[in-house]
């Protein structure tokens, strides 16, 4: 195998497996913009995959309704979260660790008693965007991809617009950055909080019902394996902005997509240290954020912080 | 007439501490209603109930004779109650345009961010300030933030506007200029409460003014028709002169700032060459228009920023520019910094630890192994008492429980526990009353008779007239003419403007 085939292999499966990343740490930006530190990233993508591979198990219908579902799936449970955090104020680090574990729990055992574990599921056929589909290797990488690969960067586009250039993207800002001086405003801190956990959630959701409905087409326990702590980590490496997360996303992507790339092209390298490396890039890119200057980072103000109005600072 | 804003019997407990005991207020429209007290006297707070801040355990709230309840401060705008804070509520990393569109909604961002700037525009137009709208906050200083303040306010078009002690962060010519402001917009419909300490102000511009004590109402009367001596006697049942000092002896120098320059991160030239000297049992005032580097100079001497070059070289230490805080603690440096939340108190911590921690390293409370609480709490009763801090239930409190002059207060036992050498004191008396107020000015005299060097850098010309030996004046980051007290105010003034 020539290396030309080689690259081209491997980076037109980097959309693909960017998608999850890239909904993933754009959900949580969603919810920390707002000033809630959200690590439920791991536990909610597995609610949205076994909620994705359930749905499409028991009815069977188009994918889009199996994602669908699993977002809606990811909002529910995330509000169990935004009570936790914005009505009863719990200390938001514990309050997300013990979503996450829950959900690995729930995620679990429900799949075991349905038993939904390795049935195969039908999955989502590439779209091919023609005449753009059939320029040479241009085509292959960008225009034939599945749907959910181009509707990621529509919904990055809105959710841009959203933040950025609304009145509701404002207010979530400002909640995130000064709640005191939110609230002054008029504006509610807990309703807005609240709005931007389960919004968040819902892509969140999507990025776990990618995974099973669309990528692996199996449902299997645990399946997200640590994806959502990735994401995690690109919201800081991104530094609270949606399209650094975008490129993050995809620099991961093509780290996983290599994986399975270099055992086929048949060299030999411990699969564990092969498994490892999107831990180990994880780690570096932490220290390339930590080594570098700080001035243009965009991290909420408030972020970890509960709001209560009537005590004297 | 119905008065504008009326306030019954308004009653409010924080943890348990009585913070408005049955207050009573009204105002009229077109009329400047000063209200007038010591810190902690619950000004603020009732304030902060008429804007939907704070919900009161009892008591009324009428608007022109009609009873309401105010769920919070967006009930409060729509009946036309503004506030502006004396900490500011603005959101540091958005623009001007952005803060005041937030207190302002629009139904569309882009239009609306449109609107607001043409309406920021009008109304800086007309107040004579200097309010970029696509400035970021967090670019600008105190003074141009509280112009924000007002301006937000404003666009909102309020009928009752409450502006918590404005003047405290600007400077003479400032003050006086955003009094008359003040005073117009009353003339045209709006009224206005000034809660403010400075008592030229309220017999100048206020048509009445009531007067709390503890949590309580005493007094409104006409100040036109009592003299200025009459309200403070009022207010804090007597004055506090000066202490007296000794004519200034011309010690050695014990602090040098040499040509000492910083850029800001965002590339602007903040101090451009400073440099000044101190001498041991002189207080050296720095007058300027705020925004001149006075803040940075601060942040300097304290070592909360790190100068791009120069030094300050301190008799004995040598330069201590870059030193860390340990060995500035070390060279008996004490510091009183303008944002006392910010910089000098741990608002959550109890009121000992707060006093403890200047000290933690020297053994006095304890090694590594074990802090000696009992020691901690014995020296934090005593400061208490000494720097005879108010509103302290308990030294477990926290700090944060303080109203502004209390906690001052409480920063000022601190930093001179030990026998300070040199004291950086900025803004020392900003938002206090007259009684805190000479509080802390007789301990930068006391500190100045035991012979340490104090830089005192404030907006406040009277502050820094009253109490300089020497006083040096700041524009854009140099010192421009130094003068020798008694100093000549109308010179200080005008260097402080030629070359703003």
């Amino acid at each position: 195998m020539n290396l030309g085939d080689f690259l081209i292999n491997w980076l037109a499966n980097a959309p693909a497996t960017a998608v999850p990343y890239a909904l993933a740490a754009l959900g949580l930006i969603v919810a920390e913009r707002s000033g809630v530190l959200n690590l439920t990233a791991e536990g909610l993508m597995l609610i949205g995959a076994l909620v994705g591979a359930g749905t499409s198990l028991l009815f069977v219908g188009h994918p889009a309704v199996a994602l669908l579902a699993a977002m809606l799936a990811a909002s529910v449970v995330s509000l169990l979260f935004a009570v936790l955090v914005v009505v009863l104020r719990i200390n938001q680090v514990i309050a997300g660790l013990s979503v996450v574990f829950f959900c690995q729990g729930l995620t679990g055992l429900i799949g075991t008693l349905a038993k939904w574990q390795n049935k195969q599921l039908s999955g989502l056929a590439p779209l091919k965007i023609w005449p753009l589909s059939e320029i040479p290797v241009i085509g292959r990488l960008f225009f034939t991809q599945d749907p959910v690969v181009y509707l990621t960067i529509l919904i990055f586009i809105a959710v841009n617009f959203i933040l950025f250039k609304t009145m509701l993207g404002l207010r979530i800002r400002a909640v995130g950055e000064n709640p005191a001086a939110a609230d002054a405003a008029g504006v509610s801190v807990a309703l807005h909080r609240i709005l931007a956990i389960v919004a968040g959630s819902s892509l969140i959701g999507l990025a776990g019902g990618y995974i099973s409905v669309v990528s692996v087409k199996l449902w299997v326990t645990g399946m997200t394996g640590g994806r959502g702590w990735i994401a995690v980590a690109l919201v800081v490496f991104a530094r609270w902005a949606p399209w650094p997360a975008l490129a993050g996303a995809l620099l991961f992507g093509c780290i996983e997509a290599l994986i399975p790339h270099i055992a086929a092209a048949g060299i030999q390298v411990p699969q564990y240290l092969m498994l490892m490396t999107p831990y180990l890039a994880t780690i570096a890119v932490m220290i390339w954020v930590g080594a570098k200057d700080r001035r243009g980072s965009q991290e909420p103000g408030a972020l970890g912080q509960p709001h209560v109005r009537e005590e004297r600072r | 007439m119905a008065s504008a804003l009326q306030l019954v019997g308004i009653r409010k407990s924080f943890d348990g501490a009585l913070a408005l005991d049955g207050a009573s207020f009204e105002s009229q429209a077109g009329e400047v209603h000063a209200l007038l007290g010591e810190n902690g006297a619950g000004k603020s707070s009732l304030m902060n109930v008429a804007a939907g801040l704070y919900a009161p355990d009892a008591g009324s709230i009428s608007i022109a004779g009609a009873p309401i309840a105010l769920s919070g401060p967006a009930a409060a705008r729509q009946h036309g109650i503004g506030m502006v804070h004396q900490h500011f509520k603005l959101v540091k990393p958005f623009t001007v345009a952005e803060n005041v569109l937030l207190a302002n909604p629009q139904p569309h961002f882009a239009s609306g961010i449109r609107n607001i700037r043409a309406a920021i525009e009008k109304q800086v137009g007309e107040l004579k300030f200097s309010v970029d709208p696509d400035r970021r906050i967090d670019t600008m200083t105190v003074a141009e933030q509280q112009q924000v303040e007002i301006v937000k306010v404003l666009v909102g078009g309020v009928k009752i506007l409450i502006l918590d002690e404005p003047t405290a962060v600007l400077t003479d010519a400032e003050a006086v200029g955003l009094l008359e402001i003040v005073q117009r917009l009353a003339r045209s419909g709006t009224a206005v409460v000034l809660v403010t300490h400075k008592l030229q102000d309220v017999k100048r511009f206020a048509d009445a003014v009531t007067i709390m004590r503890g949590g309580k109402t005493v007094a409104t009367l006409d100040p036109r028709r009592s003299s200025a001596e009459e309200l403070t006697e009022l207010t804090v049942g007597r004055t506090l002169p000066l202490p007296e000092r000794t004519p200034h002896q011309g010690g050695p120098t014990k602090l040098n700032v040499g040509a000492l320059c910083y850029t800001r991160g965002d590339g602007r030239t903040m101090l451009n060459n400073t440099s000044f000297h101190v001498r041991a049992g002189e207080i050296y005032g720095i007058a300027g228009v705020s925004g001149n580097g006075q803040a940075e100079l601060a942040e300097a001497l304290i070592g909360a920023i790190e100068p791009t070059s120069g030094e300050i070289w301190l008799d004995g230490r040598g330069d201590i520019s870059r030193a860390n805080q340990a060995k500035r603690r070390e060279a008996a440096i004490a510091s009183i910094p303008a944002d006392r939340y910010a910089y000098a108190l741990a608002g959550s911590l109890p009121i000992s630890d707060n006093l403890a921690v200047a000290q933690i390293r020297g053994g006095r409370y304890g090694g590594v192994i074990k802090l000696d609480r009992a020691a901690m709490r014995r020296d934090a009763s005593a400061a208490v008492r000494d720097y005879d801090v108010q509103g302290v239930r308990s030294i477990n409190q926290k700090a944060s429980l303080l109203s502004g002059g209390n906690a001052q207060k409480l920063v000022i036992a601190r930093e001179f526990s030990r026998e300070p050498e040199v004291v950086v004191a900025h803004s020392p008396s900003r938002g206090l009353d007259v009684r805190a107020c000479a509080a802390v000015h007789q301990r930068l005299i006391a500190a100045r008779e035991q012979g340490a060097a104090i830089v005192l850098i404030s907006e406040d010309l009277d502050e820094v007239l009253s109490l300089s030996d020497r006083i040096g004046v700041m524009s854009r980051g140099a010192i421009v003419g130094e003068f020798e007290c008694p100093a000549d105010r109308q010179a200080i003034g005008r260097a402080m403007v030629d070359h703003g």
